[in-house]
């Protein structure tokens, strides 16, 4: 997994709450079996005015000028920022895909749902929790600056805006570990194989049952 | 010391390591796969060289792209080449490894979350993992299960276990006796408007109360399903006689002795008397309407008598906002009375209600009466081959095709629209499945979740109305 330090990119602001992960990436697009390409599908049906695809020329499509990442400032963003409770429903991983395909390194929220945030830790892809009245101020000032730059430190979990104010900001120290490292959990799960093991051979003493082949 | 909750009692027993951090190694005892958030995962592996650790802990079945119409064509009848490639590459992946799979002509293939128990290959105190968030539905069971992403399906078929933190718990409480006409649906969709959809968010969700226990397995199910709509990847219900008659006899099921020993452990699998919860809701089940949802978050809902709401009494910005959009998107008037609603289409199905007794409930509502000429279509989609044969046997088919409702063969179908089956746009359905998101049913399609005893009486009326009206 690639590795995540420090990052600093454009902010794009998604003004909304409960982004679910039908509106990250539509299922017609989930019938892909590779794990990139989904960057030009990306919040496809807010995004383009027209029905999607699978494999169609995007560049081709019309755009819904309304949406952000249509806007010239907001084209090469690579820090979301959003809503409370983002990425609920649906546990596709092709969301985390198609954010990062898209570009995105980093997604700031006041809260995520369980499943997307944990997605987004195995895809490399930092997302920050900050609190309501933080984010409500990096909304304003996103809007605010043309080119509005905030900059993630992992290392030292902080993001700093251009005028040099820092938020803190809390991740479990076991994903940081992975992140910063870009370390393959399975790899580090694999190390424990022999306390598997042992766990599977007290269980078919205690719930036999639980190794039963069916019929 | 406080006594354990169900939830605590589960971790407890699947934990392998705990870590100094927090994360901890619990083993998965079951893993369910289907051809959507599998496909990377078996590449993943091929990639880095790894086998899966215990290939008899794999379940799969194709659900999400299958096609719901001339089964007997198999692989062939997908037309869409896309969706085809990935059920082949399912086939392939299980073929290579040697794992059990239900294939597309398979009398047990099915939506993973109905077959899993229908099987017994969904046992109390098993952990559960599957890559799609309704795998909450096999808590039903007492079981500790989650929805995972693809990278934890290749983490878990490689080594047997999930990374984990544990989550606070929560009981969620429903008091007395539900009413008659009023099912596990609209008692999750009433728990999901009270406490949001993020309300569960970080918790794993016990539902108790009388009301719960008097539930069937289905009803049980129904509630788990939806646990995530609320936010929690984990729900549960306690194991009692009407779980171990379920599972009794079932293929994947202990036999003998086994049997024996595993209901001495079953009987444990309920939250102690002095058990904390970090969290507790109570609803009083006799107060629960039939729900209809009105918006496209399932907390959007609201009882049938009910009326769509004005976002200029909403204080809230940040929800006024979302209001507004949401009734943009629905097409739907301030203070407009949802019986008044026009409908489209009827889709009962999905993994949240396709279950014998789901269709059961829905034909005794159409029984004797036809489908609404006003509607485009309304369509019935069993959960497994296995619920197609025996309602099949008990003539339920017959009684859905004699009303005009069609009568499909089993898949996801309509419930995410991978397939051919999907709305319109700006049409509306009233739909048994779970989600309401924005053109999750079909580009510009608009969701109303209801029971899928509000589906078919919706079905021979072409609006909502009250169930209960239509009952004698
Ligand atoms: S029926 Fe719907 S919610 Fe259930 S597994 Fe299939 S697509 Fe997912």
């Amino acid at each position: 997994m690639r590795a995540f330090t420090q990052h600093q990119g454009i902010v794009a602001p998604m003004d909304r709450s409960n982004v679910d992960t039908d509106m990250i990436i539509p299922k017609q697009f989930l019938k892909s079996i590779k794990r990139t390409g989904f960057g030009p599908n990306l919040f496809d049906e807010l995004r383009y005015l027209d029905e999607g695809k699978p494999d169609q020329d995007c560049s081709q499509r019309p755009l819904n000028p309304d949406f952000i990442l249509n806007q010239d400032r907001y084209k090469n963003a690579s820090v979301l920022l959003a809503r409370s409770n983002f990425g609920c429903g649906s546990s596709r991983e092709h969301a985390p895909w198609a954010l990062d395909d898209f570009g995105f390194r980093v997604i700031i929220a006041p809260s995520f749902a369980d499943i997307f945030y944990n997605n987004c830790f195995k895809n490399g892809l930092l997302p920050i929790v900050l609190p309501e009245e933080v984010v409500d101020q990096l909304f304003r000032e996103t809007e605010e600056k043309d080119g509005y730059q905030l900059t993630v430190d992992l290392e030292a979990k902080t993001v700093t805006t251009p005028s040099g104010e820092s938020f803190g900001f809390d991740v479990d120290d076991f994903r940081r570990h992975c992140l910063l490292n870009g370390l393959d959990d399975i790899g580090v799960t694999l190390e424990d194989a022999e306390l598997i093991r042992d766990y599977e051979e007290k269980r078919k003493q205690t719930a036999p049952w639980l190794f039963n082949a069916g019929n | 010391m406080a006594g354990k909750t169900l939830y605590d009692k589960l971790w407890d027993d699947h934990l392998v390591k705990q870590r100094d951090d927090g994360s901890a190694l619990i083993y998965i005892d079951r893993q369910l796969l289907h051809e959507v958030t599998s496909p990377q995962a078996f590449e993943g592996l091929r990639l880095a060289g790894r086998k899966p650790w215990r290939i008899d802990a794999n379940i799969a079945t194709p659900d999400h792209n299958v096609p719901t119409t001339d089964r007997d064509k198999g692989i062939d009848g997908i037309v869409d080449p896309v969706s085809r490639t990935q059920v082949e590459t399912l086939d392939k992946n299980c073929d290579e490894f040697g794992i059990l799979e239900f294939k597309i002509k398979d009398q047990r293939q099915g939506i993973v979350h109905v077959i899993g128990p229908e099987q017994g290959a969904t046992l109390p105190g098993m952990s559960i993992v599957c890559g799609d968030s309704h795998t909450s539905t096999h808590g039903a069971f007492g079981c500790l299960a989650h929805g995972i992403g693809t990278s934890e399906v290749e983490h878990v078929l490689a080594t047997q276990c999930l990374v984990q933190k544990k989550m606070k718990n929560m009981l969620v409480k429903v008091n007395g006796k539900l009413g008659p006409g009023v099912t596990g649906k609209d008692v999750v969709l009433a728990i999901i408007g009270k406490i949001g959809t993020a309300g569960g968010t970080g918790y794993a969700i016990e539902f108790g109360g009388e009301a719960i226990r008097g539930l069937s397995m289905e009803g049980r199910m129904t509630i788990c399903n939806m646990s995530i709509e609320a936010g929690a990847r984990v729900g549960m219900v306690a194991v009692d006689d009407t779980t171990l008659d379920y599972v009794r006899g079932r293929p994947f099921s202990p036999k003998g002795d086994q049997w024996d020993k595993a209901v001495a452990y079953w009987n444990t699998l309920h939250s102690d008397d002095d058990a904390e919860f970090d969290k507790v809701v109570e609803l009083d089940g006799a107060a629960i309407m039939p729900q209809v949802s009105w918006g496209t978050s399932p907390e959007m809902v609201t009882g049938v008598d009910g009326a769509v709401p004005d976002p200029a009494r909403e204080e809230d910005p940040i929800k006024r906002e979302g209001i507004v959009r949401a009734l943009k998107y629905m097409g739907l008037q301030p203070n407009q009375k949802i019986t008044d609603i026009k409908l489209d289409r009827v889709f009962i199905g999905s993994c949240t209600n396709s279950r014998i007794e789901d269709l059961r409930e829905a034909a005794a509502v159409v029984k004797g009466r036809k489908v609404s000429p006003s509607l485009k279509q309304a369509m019935v989609v069993p959960g497994s081959g296995l619920v197609k044969v025996q309602a099949e046997q008990e003539g339920l088919d017959k009684i859905f095709i004699e009303a005009g409702l069609e009568w499909r063969d089993p898949g996801c179908s309509m419930c995410l629209a991978m397939n051919a089956d999907k709305l319109g746009q700006g049409e509306h359905c009233a739909s048994t499945s779970n989600r309401n998101f924005e053109g999750r049913q079909g580009f510009g399609g608009r969701t109303h979740l209801v029971s899928p005893a509000m589906a078919a009486a919706a079905a021979v009326t072409g609006h909502f109305v009250d169930v209960r009206e239509l009952m004698h």
